[in-house]
C-alpha cells in the first residue's frame, strides 16, 4: 500500500506504539466511532504500528475496529522512521498523528506524550482547515 | 509535560435549558462530566461524584453529558439513549442512576424494567427507543465532548477546563474547593 493511493483525499495516519496496550485501544475505539466525521471530509483513517499483520487482524476484530491497520513491520519501523516518531530505544513508535493533504503534503502533525490518548479535536480542526468537507 | 500544554476547555458551555444539572445555576463551581453508562471507570466514578456533591453542598452545580463508545461497549449508545428517553418524561437523574448502578445489565429488557420501576409511561418508552429518537442528541453531546478534548470516559470539566489530574474523591474535591474559593 502506498499513501499514492489517496491522492485526491486527505489522510489521517494515526501512529500508536503497539497493539493492544490499554491507551491505543481507548484512542482507536474513539476514532472508530468517528469514522462518519472523518468521512464528511472524504478522509480516509489509517492505523499504523510495528506490529505484524497477524497480530493487526486480531485486534482489529477483538475491538471491533473496522479501518486499515498497517503493518509497519519488516523492515520495522521503516515508515516511522520516515516520518521521525521511531522510539528506536523501545522499538516502537510515537503516539504521532499526522494530517496529510489530498496533494500528499503533510498539513498537520502533532506528537502526543505516549501514555496519553491524543483525543480527535486536532484532526477534526485540520480536517476542517484543509477546506475539504464535501457536501453531504 | 506541562500541564498548560494540555489544557482543554468545553466548547458549548453548559447550557440550563438544554444540558442535565443537578445543583443551583448561582453555584461557583461546577462540574462537567463526559460519561459512558457501559465504562466501568465512569461505573467506578459514579460514586465519587456523589460523595463530591455532598461535601460541596450547593456551592457545586453537576452536569452529566452522553459520551458512549460503542465500539467498546456495545450497550453504551442505547443506555445514553434511555436516559434521554427517561429525560423526555422528566425522569433523567433517576434512570441515571439505576444505570450507573446496575452496569451490567444494559439489555434492552433491563431497561424496560428501569423504566417500569420509575413509573414512565413505557410504551412511550419503547417507542422512543425503538426509533432512536433521542440519537441525535447523544451525538451531539458526544461530537461536543470531542472537539473540547473528550479523550476517554469519564472526562471531568471543572468550571469549563478540562481536569487532567486523577478523580479520586480528595483529589476532585481539592479541585471544586479551587475554584470556590
Amino acid at each position: 500500500m502506498s499513501l499514492g493511493e489517496f491522492r485526491g483525499r486527505p489522510v489521517i495516519l494515526a501512529f500508536y506504539p503497539e497493539d493492544w496496550s490499554p491507551v491505543c485501544s481507548d484512542q482507536l475505539a474513539l476514532y472508530q466511532e468517528l469514522l462518519p466525521e472523518f468521512s464528511r471530509f472524504n478522509a480516509e483513517l489509517l492505523g499504523i504500528s510495528v506490529d505484524g499483520i497477524w497480530s493487526h487482524l486480531a485486534f482489529a476484530k477483538d475491538r471491533n475496529l473496522h479501518f486499515p491497520l498497517l503493518a509497519d513491520f519488516e523492515p520495522k519501523g521503516a515508515v516511522a522512521r520516515t516520518y521521525g516518531v521511531y522510539r528506536a530505544g523501545d522499538g516502537t513508535t510515537e503516539r504521532a498523528l499526522f494530517v496529510i493533504d489530498a496533494d500528499g503534503v503533510i498539513a498537520w502533525s502533532y506528537v502526543s506524550p505516549v501514555g496519553i490518548n491524543p483525543g480527535a479535536d486536532g484532526i477534526l480542526s485540520a480536517l476542517e482547515r484543509l477546506g475539504s468537507a464535501k457536501a453531504g | 509535560m506541562s500541564r498548560t500544554e494540555w489544557e482543554s476547555s468545553l466548547t458549548v458551555p453548559v447550557s440550563e435549558q438544554r444540558d442535565h444539572v443537578q445543583g443551583s445555576a448561582d453555584a461557583p463551581a461546577t462540574l462537567v462530566e463526559y460519561g459512558d453508562y457501559e465504562c466501568p471507570y465512569c461505573g467506578a466514578s459514579y460514586p465519587i461524584v456523589k460523595e463530591v456533591q455532598a461535601a460541596m453542598g450547593d456551592r457545586l452545580r453537576f452536569v452529566f453529558r452522553n459520551f458512549p463508545i460503542s465500539t467498546s461497549h456495545p450497550h453504551a449508545e442505547q443506555a445514553a439513549e434511555a436516559a434521554e428517553a427517561a429525560a423526555a418524561q422528566g425522569r433523567f437523574w433517576e434512570m441515571h442512576d439505576l444505570l450507573y448502578e446496575h452496569q451490567s445489565r444494559l439489555e434492552d429488557q433491563d431497561l424496560r424494567g428501569y423504566a417500569e420501576g420509575l413509573g414512565l409511561d413505557v410504551e412511550r418508552f419503547d417507542r422512543e427507543l425503538a426509533d432512536h429518537v433521542h440519537a441525535a442528541r447523544v451525538r451531539d453531546d458526544f461530537m461536543s465532548g470531542v472537539r473540547s478534548g473528550v479523550n476517554g470516559t469519564p472526562t471531568f470539566y471543572v468550571n469549563g477546563v478540562r481536569h487532567d489530574d486523577s478523580y479520586d474523591r480528595d483529589t476532585l474535591l481539592a479541585a471544586l474547593q479551587r475554584v470556590d474559593a
